[in-house]
């Protein structure tokens, strides 16, 4: 593994290792919480806090914790932070509180966040792991803006809750509801490979063979989904 | 009781877990490949579902007793972690047939968001002990209904992959069958109220 400069990996999980369009990571959030730009900001810059500190405190307890408890010890850290983000929207933000609701506790089950800190945080010093932290956090908050402005503006004709199409415009609710979420990140998907001509498609899977955490989260080969279209070794070999 | 009989109904049909609430989705579009993983997984999440209900439910109304409610996201998590290990090795000593048929999926469950996902909508909505726990088996009803379909869906080969364009091979073509699938779940707004 070539030791990469600090600046590239600040900027690796804005758009080469994208952890949502590219790694396919954290989808749930993504797909429940990007009905318009302002709820794709919050659960985005929420989920960077909460990755921040967690990589951060997984980097300095990394030669302490035992590696055999470690998967519990991270879910326990990043649960604290989560629980911390959890009271200041509460208190400082109630009416994204209100809208973002169930994923904000949810945060802790975000596969980006326990991904992470078993791929890159238990591995580096504390503050490569946080510009990872800061760049994979990003990452997530720029795909969810951008879901959001799409679906806000196609379902509401708005941006922001700002009116920006004109009255000529009738909204398509089909973008606020749940399949629309489904269709605009089938589309989102497609322009990256559009863009990256087909290179993001290369070794990319899906699902839980797809998380960094799967080889330590079964103990076990992985059975469910066939190894040879996982390119699970070639991630590992990447990371 | 009637209120149970659509408490279920409506988190098998309208609030589908997966389709219409967007928890659960990486396994969803994970594990749906091929039926038999999506019938096991699908059983496998009642079970945990069911399960972690029994126990969270009790352990919400003790945080409340000591007015530590906001340890909440702490706790389950760790409850239902441990709980997925015990029934684990307690399956694999007295239920081997069981644990085969769901011992590989277990463990993929505990960061499936829908079961911790479950166990907090339970509380938020103030149900009662018998409500949440018909709660969590209507939540997972649904998502071994969306999974069969699902699988269903993408086992039958519906489109030629030959004659998709490059850019929307595998993924995209998942995520927009989906789509529709979820889309007509969307008939089923409005059923109960």
């Amino acid at each position: 593994m070539a030791k990469k400069s600090k600046l590239q990996i600040l900027t690796n999980g804005l758009i080469k290792e994208n952890p949502v369009l590219v790694l396919l990571l954290g989808t749930c959030p993504t797909l429940a919480t990007s009905t318009s730009l302002i709820n794709g900001i919050g659960m985005g810059l929420s989920t960077t806090a909460v990755l921040i500190c967690s990589n951060i405190v997984i980097s300095l307890l990394r030669k302490v914790i035992p590696d055999k408890v470690r998967i519990p010890c991270y879910i326990v850290v990043i649960a604290g932070f989560v629980t911390v983000v959890q009271l200041l929207l509460e208190g400082y933000a109630p009416s994204l509180y209100k809208s973002l609701g169930l994923f904000i506790p949810l945060i802790v089950v975000n596969c980006i966040i326990l991904g992470r800190a078993e791929a890159f945080a238990n591995k580096n010093t504390v503050i490569d792991s946080a510009l990872d932290g800061i760049g994979m956090g990003l990452g997530f908050t720029l795909t969810l803006s951008v879901m959001g402005s799409i679906r806000e503006l196609l379902g509401m004709g708005t941006l922001a809750g700002v009116q920006v199409l004109g009255s000529w415009f009738t909204p398509i609710g089909f973008f606020l509801l749940a399949p629309g979420g489904f269709f605009v990140f089938g589309i989102l998907i497609v322009l990256v490979n559009l863009i990256t001509k087909g290179k993001a498609l290369k070794g990319k899977s899906f699902g839980c063979a797809a998380c960094p955490m799967y080889n330590s989260c079964t103990g076990e080969e992985p059975r469910i989904i066939d190894p040879a279209d996982t390119g699970l070794e070639q991630k590992g070999a990447e990371a | 009781m009637v209120q149970l009989i659509l408490i279920f109904m409506s988190m098998v049909l309208v609030n589908n877990f997966v389709l219409s609430q967007f928890l659960g989705i990486c396994s969803f579009l994970g594990v749906s490949n091929k039926m038999d993983s999506a019938t096991g997984m699908g059983g496998a999440v009642i079970f945990v579902m069911v399960l972690a209900e029994l126990v969270t439910w009790p352990i919400q109304q003790l945080l409340n007793k000591f007015d530590i409610g906001y340890l909440q996201t702490v706790v389950f998590i760790l409850v239902i972690a441990a709980l997925v290990q015990f029934v684990e090795m307690f399956m694999k000593k007295y239920m081997p047939s069981l644990q085969k048929a769901l011992g590989i999926f277990l463990p993929l469950i505990t960061t499936n968001c829908a079961v911790l996902g479950v166990a907090i909508l339970s509380i938020n909505n103030n149900y009662t002990y018998i409500q949440s726990i018909v709660n969590a088996f209507g939540a997972g009803v649904g998502y071994f209904v969306a999974m069969v379909l699902f699988a269903g869906v993408r086992e039958e080969k519906l489109w030629d992959e030959s004659g998709v364009p490059a850019a929307f091979k595998g993924m995209p073509m998942i995520l927009i069958s989906a789509t529709i699938l979820s889309l007509s779940f969307m008939g089923f707004t409005g059923l109960f109220q």
